[in-house]
């Protein structure tokens, strides 16, 4: 199987007040394409770090990241925001949808950027897909967590990316909300045959993926491949 | 898996970035109406003074014949010669003359007396225009009789009527008509001495002509065929500078009345601009909070793959569209306050001028705005391409790093824009400087003060204060304060305002004083040898001190080290300047320094007593370094036809700021007695009453005596000076009105960062009246130190004014400064507090759930 993204000793420090601060140390590991993937381990241990590197948000201090063969850490930070348009979805804890954009507008903005066509069709669609085909029109604001997050999933669904990146994407949402949320992730991931990649500390969720890479003070410290 | 190949490709899709600054905008464009709304104020001044100013071009323009009333105005000092007034006799298709000159009238029905301007005029001038009077048909008719056109200030003093008799000289003329407004002549300029006609057929009767009468003689052409003024005033150029006499044509005049408006429109754009920047300021600063408010959206776009450019682009089509909004809505209310100019000026205009819409101002104005408040906008602006998509992961992790090397380009911008603005206005690159370097300069004054402010506050507050005293002092310097922002743009207007104010006070006072204790008021001049003793004898009769006489000789420079005008004209390489055989000199002789003189060099000229003896002349140090004259050099002047050769023996520095004669030439005696001169009497009359009684005796015997009566003077100034300074403060009113807008803009923005802060307070059990004494402290202590280093930096400004630039003292009454801050002070207050109320008067939950 195709790899789709590899990391390669990838490290992360931080300067700060006097001393240095090693956020990620060492880390390497490929995953293949379609695959699912977990990203667990307890807070402050530098998964959402490793996720931002591996997304193209942010640069690592040694080490190198590929992405669908595109070495991101050779690239400017407006190339990899348009590696991150072409080729990558995010789903985050906090929705971050755009507080003044409509549900359909915010799903809109990802085909609009690339140019394409009919792109309010194809968002209605995903909302619709969704379960909100009644809250089109809506504000952030006047939506639920659960609508908010599947806004979200629609919107990272909506460019068809080649991986797709989810930060803690129930973490916000009470037991009942995120299996709902859940559910339409794993529905839609397996529709697209997009790669997916959650960084949580919820095992219930990360056992639902194919593999599990557990993570420790900045370093791999488990990576269980299961069937 | 496809292995396409990742090539980058930048594209700037403008549409759709319109469509996002649009979605974007979309649930806070109230507050960006209100960001803009601090501009409005000043694209409306600026289009309403460039407006008024092409309006006022236009119409001098369009009158430019009736401001002069002629196609040709030839005009002299002194007689033209017999071969002058042949050629002048003969040239034009018409032609009027007029000698015009100051002198008291009587009003012989009110017995009171007053210094005016003669104008003995015939023939059918104005050709074009009229003489404004009531009733109109006096204009051309006074001509036919013994009867004069008054002035209407005059005609109301005097509570004159038609069929009144006023006394001119030696005999009466009857008032036929109010004068209402004659060519070219502004009411500001007619004030001190306000005109009268009389039919010139009458003046030698007056027996105001005698020898030594300083006279100005006009001649007015009008031509069938315009094209002939060129060629007449070619011919005649070298014929009447021989005689120095000067022209003027419609053309001339043009440009000459259009040159003295442009600079007062200039000097009212500037101020206009002083408020648009003010108001930028505040843009700037709003921008800045609406930018830091916007970095999770567009930390979220970057992620979505927005590149930083298109970010960027966002907020400045956004920032675009409300600058040109306010821009609109600032050409709009400019082009409304321009109805008002004309009418607040129509005292100083020379034309009537219309009030058309300009859209050569409503684009200027439309421009201008735009530009700048992009320009500041790009301030905060830059800082949207730092923005990292990881935010959108870490919410407080890029929070503090949005510095961003470009605002230095911007700063730079900035500066070279505000300079290229005051090139634009002033015309002069050194003036332009100064007046950047200036507005620099008091930016970074009140910008130090502020920030001195927060550090001081935070260093040395006692903390064993009350907890409000103390809450509502840290308001000062913690984040998202409002404390430079408002000292700036409030400090600003406040100095501004300050400033023009004391300067009016300084130039009023420095009259009063001249004017009060034992200074004399009173100047009578015009006195003939004849009469000299008896108007002493007079002064003294009415109780009055004699406090100077002098006689006094007028002439002109002919040559200097035996070269004339022409030789110095020729020759590149002479040290006397040309402009010393253009000055008439009013020359006095006598033996000895007065109280206002010191001599410089060399002694005074002995007394001369044989027609051999050398004649020593002293003159005024600072006039003869002008003309580049020395000690030493022999000058012949020519004493109304006689030469007269004299040496320069003594240099005298003279204080010219007092009331009495001073002269620029003085001779020795024994040169000058018999020369034809007049006599100057000054004296201090101690009341109005003495000084009414005086003036009918003295112009009742000798009508040819002027006086001039400085208690009249000052009140002319002073309502000169109010008139100008109504102007200029409407105009900065414009000024103070932004800062306020500004702040008002400002508290309700940091009401939003205040908000949640309050609303935890009264959740943590602070009482309505806690959370109000806290905000009325945080926005009193803005205020107060607005207002007062405002009011510092005018009274700096006003100090360095009075003491360079007119040597006067500066003695602020403290009484306006008081009010001015108390009322800047409580402004600000009341503001800060109005809207709060959103706060104090709602449960802390709802305010919560709706934010």
């Amino acid at each position: 199987m195709d790899t789709i993204l590899s990391i390669q000793n990838l490290s992360k420090t931080y300067q700060g007040a006097g001393r240095t601060l090693t956020v990620l140390h060492d880390i390497s590991f490929s995953i293949a394409a379609g695959s699912t993937v977990s990203i667990v381990g307890p807070s402050g241990s530098g998964k959402t770090t490793l996720l931002g590197l591996c997304a193209g948000l942010d640069r690592a201090t040694s080490g190198s990241v590929e992405l669908n063969h595109v070495k991101l850490d050779q690239l400017s930070e407006d190339e990899r925001a348009q590696v991150r348009n072409k080729y990558v979805g995010f789903i985050f804890q906090n929705f971050q949808l755009l507080p003044t954009l409509t549900a359909l507008e915010n799903v809109m903005v990802p085909l609009e950027l690339r140019g394409e066509k009919n792109v309010k069709s194809r968002s209605r669609d995903l909302l619709e897909k969704a379960g909100l085909g009644d809250r089109l029109n809506h504000y952030p604001s006047q939506l639920s967590g659960g609508e908010q997050q599947r806004v979200s999933l629609a919107r990272a669904f909506a460019n068809n990316p080649k991986i797709l990146f989810a930060d803690e994407p129930t973490g916000n949402l009470d037991a009942e909300t995120s299996d709902k949320v859940v559910k339409l992730l794993f529905d839609l991931n397996q529709e697209a045959g997009t790669t997916l990649i959650i960084v949580t500390h919820n095992l219930e969720l990360a056992a639902m993926t194919s593999r599990i890479i557990r993570i420790k003070g900045g370093s791999i410290v488990g990576d269980e491949q299961r069937s | 898996m496809d292995r396409e190949r990742f090539t980058y490709k930048k594209k700037i899709n403008l549409p759709w970035l319109f469509t996002m600054a649009w979605r974007d905008s979309r649930r806070n464009r109230s507050r960006l109406l209100l960001f803009v709304s601090s501009i409005i104020l000043g694209i409306a001044a600026l289009v309403a003074t460039f407006s008024f100013g092409y309006n006022l071009q236009n119409d001098i323009d369009k009158q430019a014949k009736t401001l002069v009333g002629a196609d040709l105005v030839i005009q002299g000092n002194k007689p033209p010669t017999p071969q002058l007034q042949t050629i002048l006799d003969s040239i034009g298709n018409e032609r009027s003359q007029e000698r015009s000159f100051a002198s008291m009238v009587y009003f012989v029905k009110d017995s009171g007396t007053r210094l005016v301007q003669v104008r003995a005029l015939d023939g059918s001038y104005p050709f074009y225009g009229e003489l404004e009077t009531t009733p109109a048909s006096a204009g051309p008719h006074f001509r036919k009789g013994r009867n004069a056109l008054v002035d209407k200030t005059l005609m109301l003093q005097f509570n004159a009527s038609i069929g009144d008799s006023i006394q001119v000289g030696d005999i009466k003329f009857a008032i036929t008509g109010t004068l209402n407004k004659a060519p070219g002549r502004n009411t500001i300029s007619t004030t001190v001495a306000p005109p009268v006609y009389i039919p010139l057929q009458f003046l030698d009767s007056t027996g105001l002509v005698q020898k030594g009468s300083r006279i100005a003689y006009n001649y007015y052409y009008k031509f069938n065929n315009e094209a002939d003024v060129d060629a007449v005033v070619r011919d005649l150029e070298s014929k009447l500078d021989q005689e120095s006499m000067d022209y003027d044509t419609v053309e001339e005049r043009k440009r000459n009345t259009g040159r003295s408006f442009e600079d007062f429109t200039q000097f009212l754009s500037l101020i206009s601009f002083v408020a648009l920047l003010l108001g930028c300021i505040g843009v700037a600063s709003a921008i800045h909070i609406y930018i830091r408010e916007k970095i999770s959206s567009i930390a979220i776009l970057r992620c979505l793959g927005v590149n930083s450019t298109q970010a960027f682009f966002i907020y400045l089509i956004q920032i675009a569209g409300i600058g040109l909004l306010g821009s609109v809505l600032g050409a709009i209310l400019g082009t409304l306050i321009q109805q008002i100019l004309p009418t607040v000026l129509q005292d100083f205009l020379p034309v009537d001028v219309a009030v058309a819409v300009s859209w050569k101002a409503i684009a200027q104005g439309l421009a201008l705005g735009l530009v700048i408040s992009i320009l500041f906008a790009l301030l905060p602006l830059v800082s949207v391409r730092k923005v990292s998509p990881l935010y959108t992961l870490r919410i407080s992790f890029e929070h503090a790093r949005l510095r961003d090397p470009a605002k230095w380009i911007v700063y730079i911008l900035i500066v070279g824009f505000v300079y290229g603005f005051c090139k634009w206005q002033i015309g002069s690159y050194m003036q332009a400087a100064a007046f950047t370097i200036g507005i620099l300069i008091a930016f970074f004054i009140l910008v130090l003060v502020a920030r001195l402010l927060m550090w001081i506050v935070r260093r040395f507050f006692p903390g064993s204060w009350n907890y409000l005293w103390r809450q509502g002092f840290a308001n000062l310097y913690r984040p998202n304060n409002q404390t430079i922002t408002l000292v700036t743009t409030i400090g600003l207007g406040v100095a501004f305002i300050g400033t023009l104010y004391f300067i009016q006070g300084i130039l009023i006072n420095r009259v009063s004083l001249t004017a009060s204790g034992n200074q004399p008021n009173m100047v009578l001049f015009d006195i003939q040898s004849g009469q000299k003793d008896s108007v002493a004898d007079m002064a003294v009769q009415h109780g009055l001190p004699v406090v100077q006489q002098v006689p006094i000789v007028t002439m002109r420079i002919e040559e200097v080290n035996g070269m004339n005008a022409e030789d110095v004209r020729r020759d590149t390489s002479a040290r006397i300047s040309e402009r010393a055989f253009e000055w008439e000199f009013r020359v006095t002789y006598r033996d000895t320094l007065t109280d206002s003189e010191k001599l410089t060099r060399g002694k005074l000229g002995a007394p001369v007593t044989s027609p051999n003896q050398p004649i020593y002349i002293s003159v005024e140090e600072d006039y003869a370094r002008r003309v580049r004259l020395q000690m030493g050099d022999t000058v012949l002047f020519n004493v109304q036809g006689t030469l007269v050769k004299t040496i320069i023996g003594s240099m005298r520095q003279v204080d010219w700021q007092r009331v009495q004669t001073n002269f620029r030439v003085v001779f020795p005696s024994g040169v000058l007695e018999e020369a034809p001169q007049f006599h100057v009497l000054i004296t201090r009359v101690p009341s109005p009453e003495v000084s009414a009684k005086f003036q009918q005796a003295v112009v009742r015997r000798y009508p040819n005596i002027s006086i001039i009566d400085l208690g009249l003077i000052l009140s002319v100034l002073d309502d000169v000076l109010n008139k100008i300074g109504f102007v200029i403060r409407f105009m900065a009113g414009f000024s103070i009105i932004t800062g306020l807008i500004v702040l008002i803009a400002s508290v309700l923005i940091s009401k939003f960062q205040r908000m949640q802060e309050s609303v935890l307070l009264r959740t943590l059990g602070a009482s309505r009246r806690q959370i109000l004494i806290i905000t009325a402290l945080e926005y009193f202590f803005l205020g107060a130190l607005a207002s007062a280093t405002g009011l510092l930096l005018a009274m700096a400004g006003s100090w360095a004014l009075a003491k360079f630039s007119f040597e006067a003292r500066f003695t602020p009454s403290w009484l306006p400064i008081i009010l001015l801050f108390i009322i800047i002070s409580s402004l600000t207050v009341l503001i800060g507090l109005i809207n709060s109320r959103g706060v104090l008067n709602k449960p802390p939950l709802e305010v919560l759930r709706r934010e």
